[in-house]
């Protein structure tokens, strides 16, 4: 057999010796450090990865929250805006209508004061005629009956004279 | 533009003359002392071990590395390097002798037991503390730092990826998630011994060029450790396999058929791994180096033939070493993979499944 397929011994033994040793430590302080690191490094990786998407999914549905309320602010605001509308027309009106209303009944009572002002003028104007009357008939009776037909006409003269000037 | 790429050419000729340098002062002194190349002999002699750690000659000056010889003869154990066996007067020191194969012969036969820190015991330990030095510094990286601090940058990113490569893709879809843990360890201490081993004997120059994994010895304990990983931790499923496997009866009742044949696979399984590695890698070298004479024989039958032939082998050289890197990362590959393999099918629970991944 060439002395090349020979397994040489020493150098076998040497060879068992250094590779036991180089795995010993090796098993110890190399490769499992290695391979730890490396995994636990992959493990938080996969936790961040799955937490970052966790809050993605947080996040989207605070912004779907959020403009869920956004809405509700919205309609609620637009009713709010309608029912002041509405309590505003309705101030308005109820005004409108106690004002006219009011603005009647001082016409009425300013009506009232008129008629109860005229009726006392006219009342007070008849006194007055009838004083007149009186003071003419005075004067008619002081110029003595003379005549009757004259002193008709001048009474009723006097008489449409003290009308008209009412 | 032309003189640029004129410079360059320039560059490349007196780089390629560069390297061939201490080639050539190799080839001035073989051929003074005999005429013709042997191949073969050259072959075999630098994908063995020796007991010194040859780098040139120069003028007929050996320049080379010695190393301690420690063996244990008729008269104890001898230490002493090897440099006492050029110094000595026909190579002989203590009545020790170094034959044809670079063996230490006392009277003409082989010591009884050989220790000696040989130029692949050296090698051996250069990548060991190369190994020690990447992974405990790659480890050491990781101190003061948790998950949550950055991944690593540059040469430890590179490792860290490299480990766990071969930890997710190789051990992991082999193993169960049970045991993976306790051979991991294992497996990654032979995949980077492999790699790096075959690597560096791609290096043709001092820290590099020994033929570790190669070597026979080498693959053996490789195989021997991965036949003991596998039987030893074997569960009670992968023993049933073996000796009472799931087929008719006639198959293993009688004549014990399967089973036989199934003991005989325990052993040929890494037999195939110490093969395919050692022929491997043995073969790699074995043509570098062919390729390299090709340069020295084609230029003995003139120069312009020779000029013409070692253009084209040292064309060739540069593809061979490009392959050679892919060889060593595949075979590195294949033997932590068949390993895994071989010791996840000795942890199978379910029997479907065993019979499915054998075949």
């Amino acid at each position: 057999m060439p002395s090349f397929l020979t397994p040489d011994f020493g150098l076998f033994f040497w060879m068992l010796l250094a590779f036991v040793i180089v795995f010993a430590i090796l098993a110890k302080f190399g490769f499992p450090i290695i391979i730890n690191m490396v995994e636990e490094r992959k493990r938080f990786i996969d936790e961040s990865l799955k937490s970052a998407k966790e809050a993605n999914a947080k996040l989207a549905n605070i912004q779907a929250e959020s403009e869920r309320i956004l809405q509700e602010a919205h309609l609620k605001q637009s009713e709010i805006i309608k029912e002041a509308n509405a309590t505003r027309e309705e101030i308005i009106n109820e005004a409108k209508s106690k004002a006219s209303s009011e603005g009647i009944r001082i016409l009425n009572d300013a009506r009232k004061q008129i008629e109860a002002e005229k009726t006392k003028a006219r009342n007070e104007s008849k006194a007055d005629v009838i004083d007149l009357s009186i003071k003419i008939a005075e004067k008619v009776l002081a110029k003595d009956l003379e005549k009757d037909a004259r002193q008709k006409e001048w009474i009723n003269n006097l008489l449409d004279g003290t009308t008209e000037k009412q | 533009m032309k003189k640029l790429s004129i410079n360059k050419l320039y560059q490349l000729a007196v780089g390629i003359l560069l390297t061939m340098l201490p080639l050539s002062a190799t080839y001035a002194s073989s051929n003074k002392e005999d005429k013709e190349l042997n191949v073969k002999e050259l072959v075999i002699e630098h994908n063995g071990d020796a007991h010194e750690w040859h780098i040139t000659d120069i003028n007929h000056h050996k320049i080379a590395i010695p190393l301690p010889v420690i063996v244990y003869t008729s008269t104890g154990w001898q230490i002493f390097m090897s440099s006492e066996f050029d110094k000595a007067p026909e190579g002989q020191y203590n009545g020790l002798t170094l034959n044809k194969e670079g063996k230490i012969c006392e009277n003409g036969k082989p010591v009884t037991l050989d220790l000696s820190i040989t130029k692949n015991v050296l090698q051996l330990w250069i990548v060991m503390a190369l190994m020690l030095v990447i992974f405990l510094g790659c480890a050491r990286w990781y101190k003061g730092k948790d998950a949550s601090s950055e991944a690593p940058k540059g040469f430890v990113g590179f490792i860290e990826m490299f480990t766990m490569y071969v930890y997710e893709d190789i051990i992991k879809a082999a193993i169960d998630e049970k045991h993976v843990k306790f051979y991991t360890p294992y497996l990654l201490t032979v995949f980077f011994f492999i790699f790096i081993s075959n690597i560096i004997g791609l290096i043709p120059i001092f820290p590099g060029g020994a033929n570790l994994t190669g070597n026979i010895a080498i693959t053996l304990f490789l195989a021997l450790c991965t036949m003991l990983m596998v039987n030893i931790f074997g569960n009670k499923e992968y023993w049933k396999d073996i000796f009472w496997p799931d087929v008719p009866w006639w198959l293993k009742a009688p004549v014990p058929l399967l089973p036989v044949i199934e003991l005989f696979g325990v052993f040929t399984k890494p037999f195939a791994l110490m093969v395919r590695l050692f022929a491997n890698i043995f073969g790699g070298h074995a043509i570098a180096i062919s390729l390299t004479c090709v340069i020295f024989i084609t230029f003995q039958m003139g120069i312009a033939k020779g000029a013409s032939i070692s253009a084209i082998s040292f064309l060739l050289m540069i593809f061979m070493n490009i392959l050679e890197v892919l060889v060593a990362f595949i075979q590195a590959l294949v033997f932590t993979m068949l390993s895994a393999v071989f010791i996840g099918l000795a942890h199978q629970e379910h029997h479907q499944e065993t019979t499915s991944a054998q075949q």
